[in-house]
């Protein structure tokens, strides 16, 4: 199975997301994230996708199929171009006097940041790669994670043309 | 122009030159049924909002025209499901127009509220909420847009409640501004270059036709195509009548129930023309087998049907309304005489399929399936129009109804609905009064929506109805016949059902045939009288629909007897 990061500009509408999501599901097609936001035109949303297909043939069917909603203005795979790809997470990790040093360090090795604390618990902010962040993850496994929330890849293209003039 | 939603509903629908629709009232449309009273605006009212549905799905597939259907919020929305999808399966051009609950009450639950664009989403072409009344007008304009334009399907329109009643300045926009949709499908004409290439390398070529062709229009150039390369066609279900049925090299329908003639050519032709198909599960039996030698070439407006189930070896994306032009005025200035080198091809093709015509054998007096339809097909015209239900009799008509002209054989091929075909017919005599429709149905699919009898009488409809009545629900009888030891399990219809009676009860006159010779005795006169007659015809029980490719096998692997 190849990833691919799919960058969706629709209209900013109600029941957009619900059209690309229900697609997604009724074709069988495999994601590993979706997640939308507001762009610098109020009236158009990007949404970024990570499919995950077994063949170019397949890719080109969720690009076809997504092509066909109306409100699809327009799809880039952006892994055909460099580009920057980025995540953020943020942990919850039960932490006790005697385990926050061993955090702090963790958290300065990988380049995170420390949001909030209590007697009992750390949150941890990290942006990077997947890879990353499968990395701390991994790590702070060790220690007692009491929840994490994800919010699935973004990325944007290096260079000066954005993904609507490409 | 001052008015309320309801109104602008109506004249938005003048703007677009619907005359009919097909609905059915309730509480929250009460309003937008006022100003129909009012407009004196043509309403049929159906017995059931399936009835409404298929009735406008017949009518757009008679016609060319975008049906239309009202329905109310909530049990009325959800009773069009079926006829939608059937009308997405199959790319039929209909708005379906429900009312929602007033927008304060959306999403409390509130009496006869349903999710319509959640419902719809996934057997729509778009749908819309519409909660402001000023959104109305552009509304609709898209709506018909995007069922009629590229590949053309089923748009809904749900209407909450209070839009109705709210006064606005009206003004119907003059086109159309969506940004992820313009309905153009330009054809590059490289890619038609190379098929150009292709068919003057190949030796074995068969076109094979879709019901793309229909709505696209290009019938008539497509059977230039087919006069200028001289080789054999063959169709899919929904192609039926874009090719004439006595075409020169036609070789019948293809696919599960296809001809013999049709099925071995694709497993033995080297190129094969897709023209505006999709290669449904229906037509290409073991998919990794089909058309096992031959180069194939795909005719397709819709980029997502390219390489979905069969792969294509050439692909020539976009309207057949330029790629088909371009590719005949392409071979008509080839040095290649196509017609002489490919006639052999033909002869042989045609010859193969002679082997195993489509046919019956005659019982006593029993009468064959096949005789009855053949018999029919004789006592019809060109401007005849032929609908089908859904199961054994649907596939002999395909198999004995001489189809001549797009849009002269209406069935439901994509979902395969049962209670499709009455309603339907309906709609296409209303949408062609001077045309005689015929119905083929079954005594299984008659009586999923057999209250659309009492439409028909009601609204003096002139529709022939013909009952295969076996007895059975037929093709379901078959597969159990075949592959499950004769256990017909909740198949059989051996029930004390009147088909003549029913028929009288609900206002319409009805006959029954029982032995082969009131073919020709009984059967014409019924035909040619005016107004609509139900014929209930007895056939055997155990009639298989043959040849037949079971699940999974090869096309060529065909059951013959």
């Amino acid at each position: 199975m190849q990833k691919y990061f799919l960058a969706v500009l629709v209209e900013n509408k109600p029941g957009v997301l619900t059209h690309v999501s229900g697609l997604i599901s009724r074709r069988a097609f495999n994601i590993e994230s979706i997640s939308a936001g507001y762009t610098e035109e109020p009236s158009v949303t990007r949404i970024n996708i990570v499919v995950s297909v077994e063949s170019e043939n397949e890719l080109d069917q969720v690009v076809n199929q997504l092509s066909k909603l109306i409100d699809v203005i327009k799809i880039v795979n952006l892994s055909k171009s460099p580009s920057i790809e980025r995540e953020l997470v943020m942990i919850k990790v039960r932490a006790s006097k005697e385990t926050r040093a061993d955090l702090v360090s963790v958290v300065d090795i990988f380049r995170a940041q420390i949001v909030d604390i209590t007697s009992e618990n750390v949150v941890i902010e990290l942006t990077g790669s997947q890879s990353k962040i499968d990395a701390i993850c991994e790590v702070l496994s060790d220690y007692e994670i009491v929840e994490i929330a994800r919010t699935g890849t973004i990325a944007l293209s290096r260079g000066p043309i954005p993904v609507k003039q490409m | 122009m001052k008015m309320n939603g309801a109104r602008a509903l109506l004249e938005s629908l003048k703007q677009e030159g619907v005359e009919l629709v097909f609905g059915y009232p309730g509480g929250v449309v009460l309003k937008l049924y006022d100003e129909v009273y009012k407009m004196k605006f043509p309403n049929i009212l159906t017995g059931h909002e399936q009835g409404a549905v298929h009735a406008a799905d017949g009518y757009a597939r008679a016609s060319g025209k975008v049906g239309v259907v009202f329905a109310t919020s909530g049990p009325g929305a959800a009773n069009l499901i079926t006829g939608i999808a059937t009308a997405n399966m199959d790319s039929i051009p209909l708005v379906c127009i429900t009312g929602q609950v007033a927008n304060h009450a959306i999403g409390k639950d509130s009496f006869q509220e349903v999710d319509v664009c959640g419902i719809t989403t996934p057997i729509t072409k778009h749908n819309y909420l519409v909660t402001d009344v000023t959104e109305l007008p552009r509304v609709v304009k898209e709506a018909f847009f995007i069922a009629k334009t590229g590949r053309p399907g089923p748009v809904c329109i749900d209407i909450a409640a209070d839009v109705f009643n709210t006064e606005f300045d009206f003004v119907y926009p003059e086109e159309v501004n969506l940004r992820g949709y313009n309905g153009k499908y330009p054809v590059a004409e490289s890619a038609v270059d190379e098929v150009v290439k292709a068919v003057e390398a190949c030796e074995r070529p068969l076109i094979f036709v879709g019901g793309g062709v229909i709505p696209s229009d290009t019938s008539d150039t497509l059977r230039e195509i087919i006069s200028q390369l001289g080789c054999p066609s063959t169709s899919t279900l929904m192609g039926l009548g874009c090719i004439d049925a006595d075409t020169d090299g036609y070789l019948g329908f293809a696919g599960m129930h296809g001809s013999f003639g049709a099925n071995m050519a694709i497993q033995s032709c080297d190129l094969l023309l897709a023209i505006g198909m999709r290669f449904s599960d229906r037509v290409t039996g073991r998919v990794k087998d089909f058309a096992p030698n031959a180069k194939i070439v795909h005719f397709e407006i819709d980029p997502a049907e390219v390489n979905k189930n069969v792969h294509a070896d050439l692909k020539v994306i976009g309207d057949l309304r330029y790629s088909l032009p371009m590719f005949l005025n392409k071979i008509e200035r080839s040095s290649t005489n196509f017609a002489e080198k490919f006639s052999a091809w033909k002869v042989q093709a045609v010859d193969k399929g002679s082997e195993h015509p489509f046919s019956w054998t005659d019982e006593g007096d029993a009468i064959k399936p096949g005789a009855l339809i053949t018999r029919i097909s004789e006592l019809c015209d060109e401007n005849t129009i032929a609908v089908t239900d859904v199961g054994q009799h649907q596939m002999w008509a395909a198999q004995f109804f001489k189809t001549r002209k797009p849009r002269q054989f209406l069935t439901s091929g994509g979902l395969g609905t049962m209670g499709y075909g009455l309603p339907a017919a309906m709609g296409a005599k209303l949408a062609c009064p001077d045309k005689n429709v015929v119905l083929f149905t079954g005594d299984g699919s008659i009586m999923m929506n057999i209250q659309e009898l009492a439409t028909i009488a009601d609204n003096d409809i002139d529709i022939k109805i013909v009952i295969v009545h076996n007895f059975i629900l037929g093709m379901v009888g078959q597969w159990q016949r075949l592959f499950y030891n004769h256990h017909y399990s909740a198949s059989e219809l051996k029930c004390k059902r009147d088909f003549v009676k029913i028929a009288n009860a609900m206002g319409v006159r009805g006959f029954k045939l029982t032995k082969a010779d009131e073919l020709s005795a009984d059967l014409p006169e019924i035909f040619y009288s005016k107004g609509a007659a139900v014929i209930d015809v007895f056939v055997p029980e155990e009639e298989n629909v043959l040849p037949m490719v079971p699940g999974g096998r090869r096309l060529d692997q065909m059951v013959l007897d």
